[in-house]
């Protein structure tokens, strides 16, 4: 990464400075197996000698346990919604991510805005306004899109952790069932990101087969990453 | 710019820097618009129950970057928005704000965000119909608050900015960029300036010549008839559902 590149304005009352680290994200529907993925990458990389540092959405410290508690009694509205993960998103960047970047960190992301943008485009939110508030984020160096269709969800989930009401968007349907709720959220959701990959340079990885096949796919895009990564370190030393 | 209230009810917000009187100026309306035989709620900032824990945690451990305290200001204001104001609004009340987004655009750009990025994020909420700006000069305020507070707090001293180790400075430098800001805001949101110098009574004679005008010819949301005792404070009423 280097010399930080943002989509708008950034953070101007702060100097960022270089960024040796690398920010890679793992985008991809609820259940596509992404956190299966992240920790596999993890236990490579670390193998390979890299330090690794990895982040996902409701794990900052600051918001973690309103969002919990608004999340449980199911009381949040869009907007509402929409900005209470902005700030739990803003303070990961700043606290966590953008610290371990410029310690030179490989930092794997599971899933950036790109998900929570997604989430508040289908609940009717303005695609511009949800663009614009994300202008503080950093580009990551690599978006890898873990596409797959909903029955193989289904499958996943069903055998897994289970539907539930946020992952099956039952604040929009709340008459349906569990079941044909999901069916219906996640294939609109489907549809948006293949719309967002395109917009935001995601690299689209075919996650309906099975994890083994899946990781190798994963580690041939990171590793042509790492190469130029690997030889500015070798410049150093 | 926000967009034009389209609903059938009327917004009137206050704003000024802290110690510019418009507290008391919005209670003393409250009030008066109550008596009058108006459906008058009141909103205040950083109120909602929703974020409060999270505010409150993050300000005791400080946790906050502008950027964060940005947004989850914003939210806060979002889970009023959507929950009260907007639905009030819809119903055809009055809804008196102290403080709304502009108090956003003051101290966040003081704080050191993106002016057009904190304007998008707000850009949910509309144009009040009324928005009263107290101008007071920076002097007179920090007199105001220091000689009715024993302590600044460290946010509201602006103390994250480290732009003096001596709070009191800190609060006055802070306190002047905000100030800055809001009299840019004066043209770009329609701004009623009102002399904040002047005394009370002076001002509320002016404020609600100015409401009475805005109201002239306006039927909004009916009391009913039990509801009519001018003494009823108008709470907001929002019941959360529970699916």
């Amino acid at each position: 990464m280097s010399k930080p590149i943002f989509y708008g304005a950034g953070f101007p009352y702060r100097e960022i400075g270089d960024l040796p680290g690398k920010l890679i994200v793992l985008e991809g529907s609820d259940g596509v197996g992404r956190s299966t993925q992240i920790k596999l990458l993890r236990h490579w990389l670390e193998d390979e000698g890299y330090a690794v540092s990895d982040t996902g959405l409701r794990r900052s410290e600051m918001t973690q346990r309103g969002l919990e508690d608004a999340r449980k009694g199911h009381t949040l509205s869009r907007i509402t919604m929409s900005l209470f993960y902005a700030t739990d998103f803003a303070d990961r960047l700043e606290n966590q991510i953008i610290p371990a970047l410029q310690a030179g960190f490989i930092v794997l992301s599971d899933r950036y805005f790109y998900s929570i943008m997604a989430r508040d485009i289908i609940r009717g939110a303005d695609p511009d306004w949800a663009h614009k508030i994300y202008g503080f984020a950093l580009k990551p160096d690599l978006i890898l899109y873990l596409k797959a269709d909903v029955t193989h969800l289904v499958s996943r989930l069903i055998h897994g952790r289970g539907l539930n009401y946020w992952e099956a968007g039952m604040d929009i349907h709340p008459l349906y069932n569990l079941y044909d709720s999901f069916v219906e959220y996640q294939s609109e959701l489907i549809l948006l990101f293949n719309q967002l990959s395109k917009d935001y340079g995601f690299i689209t990885i075919d996650a309906g087969r099975p994890v083994k096949q899946v990781f190798p796919d994963l580690q041939s895009q990171i590793m042509g990453l790492l190469e130029d990564f690997q030889s500015t370190l070798d410049e150093d030393e | 710019m926000l967009r034009k209230n389209t609903t059938p009810g009327k917004l009137i917000i206050v704003e000024g820097i802290d110690g510019s009187g418009k507290s008391t100026q919005i209670g003393l309306l409250y009030k008066w618009l109550q008596t009058q035989g108006y459906s008058v709620y009141f909103s205040e900032w950083n109120s909602s129950d929703l974020v409060k824990s999270t505010t409150k945690r993050a300000k005791k451990r400080r946790y906050f970057t502008p950027t964060t305290f940005s947004i989850l200001l914003c939210t806060d204001f979002a889970d009023r928005w959507e929950n009260q104001i907007l639905p009030l609004l819809k119903a055809g009340a009055i809804v008196l704000a102290d403080r709304y987004a502009f108090t956003a655009f003051g101290r966040d750009v003081a704080r050191g965000v993106d002016r057009e990025w904190v304007r998008n994020l707000y850009s949910f909420a509309m144009q009040p119909d009324i928005a009263l700006f107290f101008r007071v000069p920076l002097e007179v305020t920090i007199q105001r608050i220091t000689s009715t507070r024993s302590k600044i707090k460290y946010y509201e001293a602006g103390m994250d900015l480290n732009l003096s180790e001596s709070r009191i400075d800190s609060f006055k430098l802070f306190q002047r960029r905000i100030l800055s800001e809001y009299n840019n805001m004066v043209d770009e949101f329609d701004f009623t300036v009102i002399d904040g110098t002047l005394s009370v009574q002076v001002q509320q004679r002016l404020v609600r010549k100015i409401v009475k005008r805005e109201l002239e010819g306006w039927k909004g949301l009916a009391i009913p008839e039990y509801n009519l005792s001018p003494f009823k404070q108008n709470k907001i009423n929002h019941e959360k559902e529970v699916p």
